[in-house]
């Protein structure tokens, strides 16, 4: 037994130093290639002369919603290479994260991509980017908030793709069962208060979200506060604001007028628990619309504002922007393609396909017209506030939702000192 | 095999067998070689990245990539920021789930093989086949129904509610069940020597708190998926034995529980050792449940070692953090399965001596010489 062990190790110890020189060759190719690229272009894009252009078809890799998104940006690009002559084909990839990272790290990936706000600053400051902002012909016309969502270290890095926000919806059956009218929508926190209690019944509880920072962080921005400051460049998260807000968010858990989608109704998400008649309120993004339609056609709801916080209106917004790889051989291609993919036809295009909101202003009267009554969601982006970009932002998050699902029994300041902390730590 | 032949070298050399250490290479040259490129390079390549930098873009082996040192395991290990907070949870949640799940699946999985083992049973072929079947069913799709049949309002609740139970809101409960059955006595916060202190950013109070509800429906799913396979080991083994040991123990006058414990057990050893090692390794390496149903939720109560490796790589683009977990779990997996061997080792040889000469009474059958059928299983 002792001996076979040995000679095991023996042969083991063979096949690992001849799988070393075999690791060093593949060292030796990958070592050149690397230094090719990273020499090639240090300083990012600054004019359009210094992109990369040839005659290789594009791969656009996407993190589809569904069968309707995929068809549609499909036909985006297929509509743009018929016209431009360049090939293009369209990757919905099942594990975006995962899949974008492997191009990455073999040196080929996907041209151009759907890139969320979370991974903007790892991607970006790893080199797998292409600055190209600054190139983009329409620049100016993207709404400034989504323009420093996508903003690192001084640099636009990608063009925002389209945007949601977060809005209150209402059921209409339980409002009227509840003896209110259009005069009474919630303008202030104390309205919303006393609403969510006329509403709360023995089946239905007045408001309903899911526990965690992308629906309850509006409360925050209304108070004046958020996680990190617009830029994501200074934690802000203990602030006295943000203490106020899950103050306000803890009372009416307290009460029992507000509960938790998952925990408290054993729903999805707030839409689901509105759809199922579980809660008479949401918070939830304009996607909400799609959901109810598909899942509850017969539910009757109204879209209003957010209540006003201590500090004005307030609420969040989210992101994703067209990303393109730095070691794309055609970035020129790449880079009209997604002017392509951002122009007023094209986004409004999209908005009708899957329910999403034109990152562009020019396009924003057409796509009222075409949604009277999700006009509240766009008007968000007067006041919405970013979700945080710094990177490693995401898993502070994730560890601030974690305790919120704890908020009834915690202490807010406790949870928020603790967020400080994890994000300050993020800096150094 | 082929690695009897260097064995035989010392006492024949020259002769016929002159070239068998040559051929005996050659013969295993492509599976060296395969086991070197898809095991043993990535291997090296995942301790190279987890004492450097590389973030991700291009070849670990480029030129801006540059070693760490421990800066990665120290990050995890004792950093004291989100990082070892996380690291900790997750071996927190994947060490209750390994402690209820390993002795739990060994046991259910002996019990059936007994069961199905028995010659008067009726319809064995069908029942071999239902308790078997779990297990051929992909995770993926298990992991699927069981989020439906453990929904708020799904089958296992109605059932509960049958008899009077409210159950739980299973996938969305972070809830220790500990801590759970502690709050009826009156104990909602843990002693401040428990919750002042703790152990990789954990307090103590957490650590003891058991699995969370959501991951108590995780550590019934592995039961029921692999007890089938480990049945299916046992009852090899069992058919394996000799009925010639039991039917001794009859005319001795064992009973049937004696005759189990004494008997059959003992004789099952490499075979239980087997089960053993391979439940703690997969109990240590969840993650395609993980992946598929909680990513990690309710309150990180779901997170395991493998499924936060998987994102701190993947998703936050920390390579070497990522690779570094990977790591400390592979020294937890082999640590556990060499403290099981040491614990399962064999202690035959005294005890035979001693029964040798003294042997003739028909006494103690649990005293029985039994170390045949061992070699063959453990050594796969």
């Amino acid at each position: 037994m002792q001996r076979s062990t040995s000679r095991w190790l023996g042969g083991c110890a063979i096949a690992a130093t001849a799988a070393l020189a075999l690791s060093a060759c593949g060292s030796g190719s990958g070592f050149s290639s690397g230094d090719d690229t990273t020499g090639g272009s240090t300083g990012g894009a600054t004019s359009t002369a210094n992109l990369t252009s040839s005659d290789s078809p594009l791969t656009v890799m996407i993190g589809s919603s569904g069968d309707a998104e995929t068809t549609a940006v499909k036909k985006a690009v297929a509509d743009w290479s018929a016209s431009s002559g360049t090939k293009a084909s369209v990757v919905a990839a099942t594990d975006l994260n995962q899949q974008l990272a492997q191009g990455f790290a073999a040196k080929k990936p996907a041209d151009v991509f759907y890139l969320s706000t979370d991974a903007l600053a790892g991607y970006a400051s790893n080199g797998s980017l292409l600055p190209y902002g600054d190139l983009l012909q329409n620049k100016a016309d993207f709404y400034p908030s989504l323009v420093s969502s996508f903003t690192y270290q001084g640099q636009l890095y990608c063009a925002p793709k389209d945007f949601s926000t977060l809005q209150l919806v209402i059921r209409d059956d339980d409002w009227k069962a509840a003896g209110l009218t259009d005069a009474d929508y919630p303008k202030t926190w104390d309205d919303l208060e006393s609403v969510a209690k006329k509403l709360t019944t023995g089946k239905t509880v007045g408001l309903s979200t899911n526990g965690e920072y992308a629906r309850i962080g509006s409360f925050m921005v209304q108070a004046g506060g958020n996680l990190m400051n617009d830029d994501s460049t200074q934690a802000t998260a203990d602030s006295d604001a943000n203490v106020q807000a899950l103050t306000f968010v803890k009372k009416l858990l307290d009460e029992g007028v507000y509960k938790y989608a998952k925990e408290g109704l054993g729903e999805g998400d707030g839409g689901q628990a509105l759809g199922s008649g579980k809660a008479a309120m949401t918070i939830e993004g304009n996607w909400v619309t799609g959901e109810l339609k598909n899942d509850f056609p017969d539910v009757k709801y109204t879209v209003v504002p957010l209540p006003s916080g201590p500090a004005g209106q307030g609420t969040l917004q989210f992101s994703n922007c067209w990303g393109i790889a730095k070691d794309s051989p055609n970035q020129a291609a790449a880079l009209k393609l997604v002017e392509q993919l951002t122009s007023t036809d094209d986004q409004l295009a999209f908005s009708k396909a899957f329910g999403v909101m034109p990152s562009i202003q020019s396009a924003a009267d057409a796509w009222k017209q075409d949604n009277p009554a999700l006009v509240p969601f766009l008007d968000a982006a007067a006041y919405a506030k970013g979700v945080p970009t710094a990177k490693g932002a995401a898993d502070v998050v994730a560890d601030f939702n974690s305790q919120l699902t704890n908020l009834a029994k915690s202490d807010p300041k406790t949870i928020l000192d603790s967020v400080q902390k994890n994000l300050e730590a993020l800096g150094q | 095999m082929t690695t009897t032949a260097p064995a035989l070298r010392p006492r024949r050399r020259g002769g016929i067998h002159r070239g068998e250490a040559a051929s005996g290479w050659l013969f295993t040259a492509p599976m060296l070689v395969l086991l070197g490129l898809f095991l043993v390079v990535p291997v090296l390549m995942a301790l190279w990245v987890s004492v450097s930098d590389w973030n991700g873009n291009g070849s670990p082996f480029a030129s801006g990539v540059s070693f760490v040192g421990t800066d990665n395991y120290r990050a995890i290990l004792a950093g004291g920021g989100l990082a070892e907070q996380d690291f900790g949870t997750a071996l927190r949640n994947n060490a209750w789930y390994v402690v209820l799940v390993v002795p739990l699946q060994t046991a259910l999985s002996l019990y059936l093989a007994v069961l199905v083992n028995r010659r008067m049973l009726r319809g064995r072929g069908f029942f071999r086949t239902a308790f078997y079947f779990p297990s051929v069913t992909s995770s993926v799709a298990i992991t699927v129904l069981w989020l439906f049949l453990f929904s708020a309002s799904g089958a296992v609740n109605q059932v509960l509610s049958w008899f009077g139970v409210h159950g739980p809101n299973w996938f969305s409960d972070p809830s220790g069940i500990i801590h759970d059955a502690l709050e009826p006595l009156g104990v909602e916060q843990g002693p401040a020597a428990l919750t002042q202190h703790g152990f990789l950013g954990v307090s103590w109070w957490d650590w003891v708190g058991g699995p969370s509800v959501a991951m108590t429906a995780f550590i019934l799913m592995a039961i029921f998926t692999t007890s089938g396979t480990f049945m299916l080991v046992f009852l090899a083994a069992l058919q394996n034995l000799s009925s010639e040991v039991t039917e001794a123990a009859m005319v001795d006058g064992a009973n049937g529980w004696q005759r189990f414990w004494r008997i059959t057990l003992p004789q099952l050893r490499p075979t239980l050792f087997t089960v053993l090692t391979l439940g703690l390794i997969g109990g240590w390496q969840i993650f395609d449940q993980i992946y598929t149903g909680t990513q990690g939720g309710p309150a990180k109560t779901t997170l395991s070692p493998a499924y936060l490796s998987y994102q701190t790589a993947f998703t936050n683009q920390q390579w070497g953090q990522g690779a570094a977990i990977a790591f400390v779990l592979f020294v937890i997996i082999v640590a556990f399965t060499l403290l099981q061997r040491w614990v399962l080792r064999e202690r035959g040889v005294p005890r035979r001596k001693r029964f040798g000469p003294v042997a003739p009474g028909p006494a103690t059958p649990g005293a029985t010489p039994v170390t045949p059928a061992t070699a063959p299983e453990v050594t796969r």
